[in-house]
């Protein structure tokens, strides 16, 4: 990125920690997918990256443009609210397939004590 | 009025979406995307929703906030049990949850905040028994998780909408 240099110490700093720190976070969660055990428990640990992981992210990008282009960038808001609006439906979607699954076999109880 | 307006809150969100999408606050992007919003609810009218009734009160924000401290907090406790050694005693499973919201726009946003906090699961909900099924990674006490929703969530939510 040819406009690296333009961006003062404190945004460099805080935009690299944030992008760090949401990659981390999207990371833990897509570990979480081969630690955990069940199918129910895995859909669990993707949640991670479309929270936390994608919002610090976003305000790493919201105010590395804004600093370089000296006005206040948010378009990134929308994503944020798409990504969220829309996650439930796929994960919905991903849960009733596999409670019909287990119950057309019999295992709808597996997970219960 | 009506006929032309059926959803009067979703115009004004609709323009400040294009707008915010266009980052630009000019004459000729307010009527772009006026004309573009009326285009758009003309076809919404077309699937017949339900009405919305929001009651703006501070029960919103007050679920904001409260939604934001749990996603945050949920992704800390979810990371914790990824992170750690796997803990044999943990057991996740589902819990049922007796509702008695039945707008469905708030189940809608409930929806939403179980699925955006990590660690509960939205499974299915039953609209005949008003009953919402929960897949909860860590359950340690499952009378706690069905007070926490009903309490933290639903009861605001119902304020909002019904």
């Amino acid at each position: 990125m040819t406009q690296a240099p333009d961006l003062p110490l404190w945004a460099a700093l805080l935009v690299a920690f944030l992008v760090l720190f949401g990659a981390s976070v999207s990371l833990i969660g897509t570990v979480g997918l081969l630690r955990l055990k069940t199918f129910y428990e895995r859909m669990h640990a993707p949640t991670l990256g479309t929270t936390v992981g994608m919002a610090s992210i976003l305000l790493a990008s919201m105010i590395c443009f804004s600093a370089l282009q000296s006005r206040i960038v948010i378009h990134e808001i929308l994503i944020e609210l798409f990504v969220t609006l829309t996650t439930p439906v796929t994960l919905m979607l991903l849960s009733r397939a596999a409670l019909y699954r287990d119950r057309s076999e019999g295992r709808e109880r597996r997970d219960k004590p | 009025m009506t006929r032309w307006l059926p959803h009067p809150l979703l115009l004004p969100a609709l323009v400040i979406l294009w707008l915010v999408l266009q980052e630009s606050l000019s004459l000729g992007h307010i009527v772009l995307g006026t004309a573009i919003a009326l285009f758009a609810l003309r076809g919404l009218a077309a699937l017949k929703p339900e009405k919305v009734w929001i009651r703006f009160t501070s029960a919103i924000p007050r679920l904001t906030v409260m939604v934001l401290g749990d996603v945050v907090r949920s992704n800390i406790a979810v990371g914790r049990i990824i992170l750690s050694r796997q803990n044999p005693r943990r057991r996740s499973g589902f819990i049922h949850v007796p509702l008695e919201m039945r707008s469905r726009y708030g189940l809608a946003v409930l929806g939403i905040i179980i699925t955006a906090t990590p660690g509960t699961l939205w499974m299915q909900y039953d609209s005949s028994r008003g009953e919402l099924l929960v897949h909860v990674l860590d359950l340690v006490d499952e009378d706690a998780w069905i007070r926490l929703l009903k309490d933290r969530y639903e009861r605001l939510l119902m304020e909002i909408f019904e």
